[in-house]
């Protein structure tokens, strides 16, 4: 069994965690002993932070609405259909149509692309997140 | 937070207010218990009695939204009893005169009025916080969740200053961070009117540094916030909208028209990891990659950076968030090829002062992350803020006078309603409703009433009620409970079966735009 050290994903303490990982499966939470935060301890949410990852609800393809339904598309269909209706909208608003909102839950390097994607290339300032709620 | 976590242990007297620490953050609650035990004293400001409360010495329970007069008549009462630190407001403070004017104005019986709380209790917690060497304030969305919440809290600032009680170890003003890379996602510009480092987009030389970086024109107008997009309704400036990993249709008041603006958009892709209440209207959406699927950096509440490392290979067909915005990039004829997120992070560093010294290579071995301000690769990190001198140069007073909530009861909706947080789950439930543990503690929301008012309206434990505001209405099963004050009823926000943010107010504090979520008027009566 391997111990991968990360850090948890609930709230804003930031304790230090090890994943346990059998045959490619995470299977188990435990505190790390020398972390600052968590000093050996975590909360309850914090016990059970591997249970949703393999979760049998998660999204496992990209889906299209065709006919109103959300199906399985490949992933070159649903990344050029949103290229396509991405740049369509800021042509046709003359950049003012486009909003984004990224996420409290995803990482530094995700949030800093995200942003930079939104003022580059969409060409607004238009990006939040819930930082407020 | 000005101060790191293990500081407040260290502190002689805790402040904290507006905070459910222990459901909310609760290793920040274990280090307010450790302090307690070892001799120090706790004094909460909270309308609804919670497990801090019950640990108190001092449980200021107001009124809601009576946060300012409690705190501008706690600093009459320290100014009267010269317990002001004259020193500290002559050297690093500036406009004490127009806040002194202003307290000098206050009527103590006034306060005791609208707080609700006997003026004995106001003086002991405001003679115990002055007089300790070493305090720290503790608030979170209690404070800023509300119509004055900018205001709340300049007055905690001035509380803070007016003793001296900030620059120095185990004493400071700290926010609670509710959710684990909210401090890092406003550090990285994912804010309308920054960029990464709140280095400001209508700054021109900010604009330039970003346009040249990046090689391309910049907006220079800011953009419009989160509320701005999701309530901007069918005929809004919204035509389009890419969402990651965030769930508007739960989170946001007013979802009636959040829902509205989503199914009226031309187009709307989501990023996410299970198919949330908002990307069920969506037009295209793409299974990313968890947590454990991907390597990067989040930033706690005390600034620490800190890694976030791939277990396993994303699951399925998954991609990272990072990936998905090069790929749709790319696309668009904006070329984007990180080799990993470390090759990003150095482009953070670049790029933002505050990171400056942050690289993914210094966060591992034998250290636990880096505290920004780093602002280079010698630099330690920051463990404490503002050690002789603020950013700003001197703190300046800014002095608040009471705001009362927009929506206070009448005779139609005669309760406050008060929203939040349960231990066992995390905002709107996403990942911790996925968990069969977490379910078996707590699967659904109950509305907390207090026993008065139960026996009143003949409600018993477990009744489903009919929660009504101006905006919506819906049903939910009853706790009769103590934690609640008479007339005030309270729940949290979790769980999709009681979207309770159809009741809540979109009011908003006009500077940070928080809404009002701690504030608004409901009846309740038995469902039929």
């Amino acid at each position: 069994m391997e111990h991968i050290l990360t850090t948890c994903v609930y709230c804003g303490c930031g304790c230090g965690v090890y994943l346990q990982v059998e045959n490619n499966q995470v299977t188990g939470s435990l505190p790390s002993r020398n972390h600052p935060v968590s000093r050996n301890n975590l909360c309850v949410k914090g016990w059970q932070l591997h249970d949703f990852i393999h979760h049998p609800d998660r999204l496992t393809e990209p889906l299209m609405r065709k006919d109103g339904e959300l199906v399985p598309v490949s992933w070159d269909e649903a990344l050029d259909f949103t290229a396509k209706e991405l740049t369509r909208i800021r042509d046709a608003s003359n950049n003012k149509g486009l909003g984004v909102l990224s996420s409290a839950k995803c990482t530094n390097e995700e949030n800093f692309l995200l942003q930079k994607f939104t003022r580059a290339v969409l060409k607004t300032n238009n990006i939040d997140h819930c930082a407020r709620l | 937070m000005t101060n790191s976590i293990n500081e407040i242990e260290e502190a002689e007297v805790i402040l904290a207010t507006g905070s459910n620490t222990s459901e909310a953050h609760p290793q920040i609650a274990r280090r307010m218990m450790t302090a307690v035990d070892k001799g120090a004293k706790l004094l909460v400001i909270d309308p609804r009695r919670t497990r801090l409360t019950e640990l108190a010495d001092v449980h200021l329970q107001i009124q809601p939204g009576s946060d300012i007069p409690l705190m501008n008549g706690m600093m009459r009462i320290i100014l009267d009893e010269s317990l002001a630190d004259r020193m500290f407001i002559e050297m690093r403070t500036e406009n004490f005169e127009a806040l002194q004017e202003m307290l000098n104005k206050i009527d103590l019986a006034e306060v005791e009025r609208i707080t609700g709380v006997p003026l004995a209790e106001i003086r002991k917690a405001a003679i115990l916080y002055a007089r300790a060497r070493r305090a720290v304030i503790c608030y979170c969305l209690g404070i800023t969740q509300h119509v004055a919440g900018t205001k709340n809290v300049q007055t905690i600032a001035n509380l803070a200053m007016l003793t001296g009680n900030v620059e120095k170890e185990f004493t400071g003003v700290d926010p609670l961070r509710g959710q684990n890379n909210v401090q890092g996602a406003c550090d990285m510009g994912a804010l309308p009117n920054v960029y990464p480092g709140y280095q400001k987009v209508d700054d021109i030389a900010c604009r330039e540094k970003f346009s040249k970086a990046w090689c391309t024109e910049l907006d220079p107008a800011p953009g419009l916030t989160l509320l701005d997009m999701t309530h901007s309704g069918a005929n809004g400036p919204m035509k389009g909208m890419f969402i990651m990993g965030e769930n508007p249709v739960l989170s946001d008041p007013l979802l009636d028209k959040v829902e509205e603006t989503l199914s009226n958009l031309e187009f709307l892709a989501v990023a996410d990891i299970f198919l949330t209440e908002t990307a069920q209207f969506a037009h295209v959406v793409f299974p990313a990659a968890s947590f454990a699927e991907k390597g990067g950096t989040f930033t706690n509440t005390e600034r620490r950076v800190q890694m976030v490392r791939p277990a396993i290979a994303p699951i399925a067909d998954c991609r990272t968030d990072s990936e998905i915005i090069s790929e749709i990039s790319t696309r668009m004829g904006y070329p984007m090829s990180y080799e990993s997120s470390t090759e990003i992070m150095e482009e953070i560093a670049l790029l933002t002062p505050i990171y400056g010294g942050i690289i993914h290579q210094r966060l591992g071995g034998d250290k636990w992350g880096l505290q920004w301000p780093c602002p280079d690769q010698n630099h330690p990190g920051t463990p404490f803020l503002h050690k002789h001198y603020f950013t700003r140069g001197k703190g300046h007073f800014i002095p608040g006078e009471h705001t009362p909530p927009v929506e206070p009861p009448c005779e139609d909706f005669p309760f406050f309603l008060n929203t939040g947080r349960v231990y066992h789950h995390y905002h709107t439930g996403t990942m911790t409703r996925k968990s069969e543990a977490l379910n078996r503690e707590s699967n659904q929301a109950l509305l907390q009433v207090h026993p008065d008012d139960a026996k009143r309206l003949q409600i018993r434990e477990g009744d489903i009620l009919c929660v009504a505001s101006r905006r919506g209405a819906i049903q939910i099963p009853a706790q009769i409970t103590h934690a609640v004050a008479p007339g005030s009823v309270y729940t949290s926000f979790h769980f999709s079966e009681t979207p309770v943010n159809r009741l809540t107010i979109d009011t908003q504090d006009p500077i940070a735009k928080c809404p009002e979520y701690k504030v608004c008027a409901v009846r309740i009566e038995k469902a039929p």
